[in-house]
């Protein structure tokens, strides 16, 4: 159930009312913002997410994730926002996991 | 770390989550025992209203708390919710509070006007319920006159523009055969299908016997399910992935954990289909109210403890289906770490011929109407 990614896929039992659109495509060199829609609410091992325009519920799965999120609106770009925040290292899985919460739109580009 | 692979090690998502959260993920109330209808698997044994239940300012003071837990939204369900007077005002209430509404319904009241003031409100969710695809496959098991009145339902919604609403199904054993009916009836509403697990739970004590899928009933559901992602299922059959691939969603028993029930008089259980005083883990009505409830009781805090696999342990298949359903297992007298009794591979149905007849806890009465077959005492 649980993707390589930080964001894992929707929980089922929530669907889309308005069934997401086409998936657009993430550009880390653009500036994201949380969708004004969406609610995070801390939890132990990051934040649960909740969509309330399409229903979504996904799992942040790090505080760290969690701060990047809330953050991103605050950098030119996904890639600064990463620069800033995370460890080099990890840059590649935490650039997955905001493409996977873009292409659910839960993040959106500015 | 959000990543599986990476090398600081983590704790899998669902281990996680059995340790439980600080607020449920996913909240199911029953707002009311009342229905004018009398399903004969009905998990709640509704029929009456229980003149304890909560009254409007109990039910929004509920709501504030869990606006203050953050739970995104409720489940309401009864009984027939809608016949509660306030029922509108609380919908509306919870909304006005950040707290997404999705509620069950048989139908028989969503009149033209209801639909449009349901078509305006944002965050609300409808779910039409039906048990067959045909009034003939329904009626058997919700009452004559009870597919009609869910259609004109739908026709309603439909024509207020409601958008997509669902369409609710517990799947049995005689409309399992029928799932692309329900898919195109659902498809020419422009509405969502949802299938659920049948339980033995409620009035479905008696007859869950009779209704739930056969062993070769199940491998076809389980193939459809695998073939319609898009198909919403309350993540209800996760003892089905004991087949191959895991269905979609979360696959463990939220129980307690991610997810409760609120009855209508305000008693909080660890899950709905549990309706019975050894899952009964509180109320909100006592000091502390629902949070108190999820945080501290004795019955949450024991369900968040590692479980073990007992009779499983030595199945390849524990990881996938996690011992299936609790509730499944206590109503039907098998051991709480024993196989689901619809265990795919069998387990389940051989411990069954175990239990002797009698065996098996009682959900009792609850709010059925009597029948009336005596003459009565004056």
């Amino acid at each position: 159930m649980t993707t390589a990614s930080g964001a894992t896929k929707a929980h089922r039992g929530e669907p889309d009312r308005a069934a997401a659109s086409a998936s657009t495509s993430f550009d880390p060199s653009a500036r994201y913002q949380l969708d004004p829609q969406v609610a995070l609410r801390p939890e132990p091992f990051g934040a649960l997410a909740y969509h309330y325009g399409s229903r979504r519920l996904t799992f942040l799965r790090s505080e760290l994730l969690v701060e990047v999120v809330r953050g991103l609106d605050a950098h030119e770009s996904v890639d600064a926002a990463l620069a800033t925040t995370v460890p080099e290292a990890d840059r590649p899985a935490y650039r997955r996991a905001l493409a996977s919460l873009a292409d659910s739109r839960f993040i959106l580009a500015v | 770390m959000p990543s599986e692979d990476a090398s600081t090690p983590q704790r899998r998502l669902t281990d996680q989550l059995k340790t439980g959260l600080d607020a449920p993920i996913c909240l199911t109330w029953e707002i009311t025992y009342g229905c004018n209808l009398a399903c004969i698997h009905c998990l709640s044994s509704s029929g009456r209203r229980d003149p304890r239940e909560l009254s409007t300012g109990e039910a929004m003071a509920v709501v504030d708390e869990l606006h203050d837990l953050q739970v995104f939204y409720v489940n309401i369900g009864g009984g027939e919710p809608t016949i509660r007077p306030d029922f509108y005002d609380l919908v509306q209430y919870c909304v006005s509070r950040g707290v997404g509404v999705k509620f069950s319904t048989n139908g028989s009241t969503i009149n033209a006007e209801r639909a449009a003031r349901l078509a305006g409100m944002d965050y609300v969710d409808v779910q039409i319920s039906i048990d067959g695809a045909d009034a003939e496959t329904n009626d058997a098991v919700r009452g004559a006159g009870s597919y009609a009145a869910a259609r004109r339902a739908m026709d309603h919604l439909s024509g207020a523009g409601f958008g997509q609403f669902k369409i609710s199904v517990v799947t049995t054993r005689h409309n399992v055969e029928q799932l692309d009916a329900f898919e195109a009836l659902a498809d020419g509403y422009g509405a969502q299908l949802r299938l659920t697990r049948l339980r033995p739970s409620g009035r479905g004590v008696d007859t869950w016997g009779q209704l739930h899928p056969t062993q070769d009933q199940q491998v076809s559901l389980y193939r459809w399910l695998i073939d319609r992602p898009g198909v919403l299922t309350g993540d209800s059959f996760f003892h089905l992935s004991a087949l191959g691939e895991a269905l979609p969603g979360l696959n463990l028993c939220g129980a307690g954990r991610v997810v409760c029930l609120i009855d209508p008089v305000g008693d909080v259980y660890a899950c709905p289909f549990v309706l019975h005083p050894e899952f009964m883990a509180g109320s909100v009505r006592a000091p502390g109210g629902f949070t108190q409830v999820w945080r501290h009781s004795e019955l949450f805090t024991e369900l968040r403890q590692p479980s073990a696999a007992g009779a499983c342990a030595s199945c390849g298949s524990y990881d996938a289906c996690q011992g299936g359903c609790m509730a499944a297992k206590f109503f039907t007298g098998l051991p709480l770490d024993g196989p689901d009794p619809e265990c795919v591979l069998g387990h389940g149905e051989r411990m069954l011929a175990g239990v002797a007849a009698g065996a098996a806890p009682s959900p009792g009465p609850g709010h059925s109407v009597p029948v009336t077959l005596s003459a009565r005492r004056r």
